[in-house]
């Protein structure tokens, strides 16, 4: 005993003399075109996805509120509080100005150590126009001029604005109180880090 | 000058001091058990001990003398006695609180805390060094003047 199928072929009544009434036809038919390529070709570009696109990540040993130590910069050696990761991936961090001359600053995360040192930062708002539009460096490019006449860009020297100062004192404001409540915590990020003799940084725990 | 003097007194100072002997309470420098104290129970061959340190979770077992550290504490029970009584003689002696008296186990202590120090802490430590510092080289300028001033 066979299984029910749907039906395979139909009978068609076909007309003119001598035809034999009806045809066959097939309901499934057989594809009329085959591609040469089992798989469509992948663009050249597939898989590489533009760098607003590329996925940020971020190590478990950083979180809101760690203390980091900077590695490269005229900062290098410093110790930071870590305060959010940007859209680009790197890292917002801040002195605080007060302690340490380092203001809200970016870094990157390969060049920076992580320390197990954590300060409570849920309470502190960081404001929402602090991204990486804002911390980019300016260049001012129109030499409509000769190549000749214009050799030192326009902005060369970085200058503080208004605007920079009061984010910054919003922000250090809300982290010092916590900082001092830590004892010792401030003369620590005040101070800098160095290797000397018998230190290896891969025995170290930070 | 050490091995003269055995030569010559043999009863008055002795080369060694501690002994292989059954209820030696050994320390265990490397391997699984690292870190714990035993009980030598019985010896096996000229490299193994039966070893038993039901105060310190080791489970009777073999142990070469390799890797065992003997410390000056000796418990009482015959040879091959039997867990029971290798626990209760450790607890007669009170082995666990003499052991964490003596100036070893401080030191294995101390370089487990040291190597656990974080950025911070080492931070801690430096300042802490420094004050202590401080306060005894004033104490010594004191000494030293009023020393000077007598001479």
């Amino acid at each position: 005993t066979t299984l029910f199928r749907s039906p395979a072929t139909v009978s068609k009544p076909v007309g003119g003399d001598k035809n034999g009434g009806t045809r066959m036809v097939k309901l499934r038919k057989m594809p009329r075109y085959y591609p040469t390529e089992d798989v469509p070709r992948k663009l050249l570009s597939h898989g590489k996805k533009p760098f607003c696109q590329h996925r940020r990540k971020l190590r478990p040993s950083i979180t809101p509120g760690t203390v980091l130590i900077l590695l490269n910069g005229r900062h290098r050696g410093k110790r930071v509080v870590f305060l959010k990761q940007l859209a680009s991936g790197l890292l917002l961090a801040t002195g605080p100005l007060v302690l340490n001359r380092i203001p809200l600053r970016r870094a990157h995360q390969k060049f920076v150590i992580a320390t197990s040192t954590k300060i409570d930062i849920s309470t502190v708002k960081i404001p929402k126009h602090l991204n990486d539009s804002y911390f980019k460096k300016k260049k001012l490019r129109k030499p409509k001029h000769q190549e000749g006449e214009i050799f030192d860009t326009e902005k060369e020297k970085y200058e503080l604005t208004e605007q920079r100062k009061e984010d910054q004192k919003m922000v250090d404001s809300q982290l010092l109180p916590l900082i001092k409540k830590e004892p010792q915590l401030r003369g620590y990020l005040r101070s800098t880090f160095s290797l000397s003799n018998g230190v290896y940084p891969h025995k170290l725990v930070f | 000058t050490t091995l003269f003097r055995s030569f010559c007194s043999r009863t008055a100072t002795m080369v060694f001091k501690r002994y292989v002997q059954i209820g030696r309470v050994a320390y265990i420098s490397f391997g699984p058990h690292a870190g714990k104290l035993v009980a030598i129970v019985d010896v096996i061959d000229q490299n193994r001990a039966l070893v038993d340190g039901p105060c310190s979770g080791v489970k009777r077992q073999a142990m070469p003398f390799k890797c065992m550290q003997l410390t000056d504490f000796v418990l009482k029970f015959p040879h091959s006695a039997r867990q029971k009584c290798v626990r209760k003689a450790w607890e007669k002696e009170n082995v666990n609180d003499k052991w964490a008296l003596t100036r070893w186990a401080k030191k294995i202590d101390a370089k487990d805390k040291k190597s656990k120090m974080t950025d911070f802490d080492r931070y801690r430590v430096m300042k802490a060094k420094k004050m202590r510092n401080k306060i005894i080289k004033h104490e010594m300028k004191k000494l030293q003047k009023e020393s000077s001033k007598k001479a």
